[in-house]
């Protein structure tokens, strides 16, 4: 039974392994081919892809978020609640809170504090824009840290207790919000709106799409540069991808197990606050289902990207690649002619087709088995034997099937 | 922390680790009775016993895992303070276990199970990589003696044979200058070939100067490498054998009419 130890052939570094996102950058630029020759209206110019910046960031900080998280071997499906609950406490202190302030201060006056006074013109709203995006962060991490907890200390899976958050979030943020809708009038004149999400060059000459860029572009690229430097070359990315790995290892070459996946969550929980805060600004709008939507997509384009879901194995750059072939797809599809009906099967069938392929690049062992099944199926058909190299229990349930 | 160890002048301690009438108890379970053991500087001692007779236990209250109910530990001599052992402690006084199949990251390429834990970063956290790696390809050629097998830094832990498995683990733990080293039955579900590479693993540990507990099902291999056997029998110390003594046909003899007196 002396089986060859080690093969040679996939001890080096492959291709596929050593560029990063490989097989996901090639579907993407298929894709994207296609789309230009049988769009090129559309794709070849400027316009869909400064959409794309600005609709892109809440998906890509999500993915990205979830990278880690899947990476050490988890799931977050809260992250829909913190862009509801998040974007709540963000839409509300802008809208009302600069009326709040004036209300509380005029009281102080009559109150008989003379010395207060507000002018009859008193707008406070550019200060609430900036303080509703604080809150909003600090609610996003405590979501992500309550959820490190229940997970890491109490000890329930990851899957069942976000679950469970998800309502309790998105449950408190339409108590909160009573269901309303929160229309931000007028929040392009505020400098939280021009930092966060303006558009710098809108003043400048220039063709039309240069003053569309969306400065969220920038923020998210910079975020997901950062992130690809945590995840791959420092302390916290690597015991992220052990843990992914396995707990026990983990534990015995001396990670913190429980503080590693705190920070974990609360991290999803933060990106996921300034997801909902992009999301909020750029619709100039707060509905309390905005998150919902992002679930699977964004699940899907870490799956895509080739971030592995047992855990152990995870690639922002496939991450950021498997988010453009999810979003592609639909205004491609429709430019293309098809009806929109198509998106979903689209991407589903990129979506297994992903899946498969990762799994037998996962497993070498089952690689070979396929190959050596679809050999043998070949070979039958030219009426040659079965080659003997195949190991017992294919070469034995293939014959089963055949039948001699 | 290690500048504790390296204080340590060679010839100020008599035991490297000194167990000291241990009782250990799970509840109404008497897991370990009454252990008295010593584990010199340079010798590789055999733990040996059957399923349940405490062996396990016995390694992780030597190794900070589990607390004792009584008794003291002694490390080179000096007493500690039960309360705060730990695993991490044990590291610190450059002792290092190494378990079945719970030390390396499947998944992870060899420099990076080289130096998970300990990493080399600068203060923010972010690590070494070029440094790391090339530390890594050092510890594969000298201490494990990878050479000419097609395995480098980057090939990933999934791609080793169980027997390369055993001496990544125990290089990794005499590049870090564990001064003993606890090996948990490194070689169940092994090939014969990957025992003998595992067997001569627990060699180099010996001259390399360092000291090995050895924990093992089969006698045979054991009775290779040990220079004492000690056995464990329902949580107690029944026997200490010196190997070179007895065949392991005798020692076969011994053990099956030890476990009849008791």
């Amino acid at each position: 039974m002396a089986k060859p130890e080690i093969e040679p052939a996939t001890s080096r570094p492959t291709i596929l392994s050593r560029l990063e996102g490989l097989p996901i950058i090639a579907v993407f630029l298929v894709l994207l081919i296609v789309f230009m020759v049988l769009a090129p209206e559309v794709f070849l110019s400027p316009n869909i892809y400064t959409t794309f910046l600005s609709t892109l960031p809440p998906l890509m900080l999500l993915a990205i978020g979830l990278t880690f998280v899947i990476g050490a071997g988890e799931i977050d499906l809260s992250f829909p609640s913190i862009i509801a609950f998040s974007g709540f406490l963000f839409a509300v202190t802008m809208k009302e809170g600069s009326a709040w302030f004036i209300g509380l201060l005029t009281f102080l006056h009559d109150s008989g504090l003379s010395f207060i006074t507000v002018a009859p013109d008193a707008d406070f709203t550019n200060w609430f824009g900036w303080i509703g995006v604080v809150l909003a962060l600090l609610g996003g991490l405590l979501v992500g840290y309550v959820n490190g907890v229940l997970v890491a200390r109490v000890g329930i899976p990851s899957f069942i207790a976000t679950l469970a958050t998800q309502f309790f979030w998105a449950g408190l943020a339409t108590v909160l919000s009573g269901g309303k809708s929160y229309a931000l009038r007028g929040a392009s004149d505020t400098s939280v709106w021009q930092w966060l999400v303006g558009r710098p060059l809108a003043g400048f000459d220039g063709p039309f799409w240069t003053t569309q860029l969306p400065l969220q572009a920038l923020w998210t690229a910079i975020i997901v540069v950062f992130l690809w430097f945590i995840m791959n070359r420092h302390r916290f990315g690597e015991h992220i991808l052990f843990l992914g790995d396995s707990n026990d290892v983990s534990r015995v070459v001396g990670i913190n197990v429980e503080k590693e996946k705190i920070r974990l969550f609360t991290l999803m929980g933060g990106l996921a606050a300034l997801a909902a805060i992009f999301l909020t600004l750029e619709n100039k709008n707060f509905f309390g289902n905005q998150g919902q939507g992002y679930l699977l997509l964004a699940i899907a384009s870490v799956l895509i990207g080739g971030t592995s879901i047992f855990g152990g194995r995870a690639t922002i750059v496939g991450t950021v690649f498997g988010c453009l072939v999810v979003m592609i797809v639909e205004p491609g599809l429709v430019a293309t002619g098809s009806t929109g009906a198509w998106v979903l099967t689209i991407r589903g069938l990129i979506f297994l087709i992903a899946i498969v392929f990762y799994l037998y690049v996962d497993e070498p062992a089952r690689r070979q088995a396929m190959f050596a099944r679809l050999r043998q199926r070949l070979e039958f058909g030219r009426g040659k034997p079965a080659g003997k190299e195949l190991t017992g229990r294919v070469a034995g349930r293939d014959n089963k099937g055949e039948g001699t | 922390m290690m500048d504790l160890a390296a204080a340590e002048d060679d010839a100020s301690f008599a035991d490297l680790v000194r167990l000291q009438n241990v009782d250990k108890y799970f509840g109404a379970v008497h897991a370990l009775r009454n252990v008295n053991l010593r584990i010199g500087r340079n010798e590789i001692v055999g733990l040996i016993g059957d399923n349940g007779a405490g062996k396990s236990t016995l390694i992780k209250t030597m190794t900070g895992v589990l607390k004792p109910t009584s008794g003291r530990i002694f490390i080179r001599d000096k007493e500690l303070s039960l309360a705060d052992y730990s695993v991490q402690m044990a590291h610190d006084l450059s002792i290092e276990t190494v378990y079945q199949d719970k030390s390396l990251g499947e998944k992870q390429p060899l420099w990076r199970n080289f130096f998970v834990g300990r990493q080399i970063a600068n203060r923010f956290g972010f690590i070494d990589i070029k440094r790391e790696k090339e530390l890594a390809a050092e510890i594969l050629m000298k201490s494990i003696g990878f050479r000419g097998v097609g395995i480098g830094v980057d090939a990933t832990v999934k791609q080793l044979s169980g027997g390369e498995r055993q001496g990544i683990a125990i290089g990794r733990a005499m590049h870090f200058n564990a001064d003993l080293i606890v090996l948990d039955e490194p070689t169940v579900a092994l090939a014969v070939k990957e025992v003998r590479k595992v067997l001569d693993f627990v060699r180099s540990i010996k001259a390399a100067g360092k000291a090995c507990v050895y924990i093992e099902h089969n006698l045979a291999h054991v009775h290779a490498v040990a220079d004492r056997l000690v056995v464990l029998e329902r949580g107690a110390i029944v026997a200490e054998i010196t190997p070179r003594d007895m065949s392991v046909a005798d020692l076969t003899e011994f053990l099956i009419d030890l476990q009849q007196k008791h």
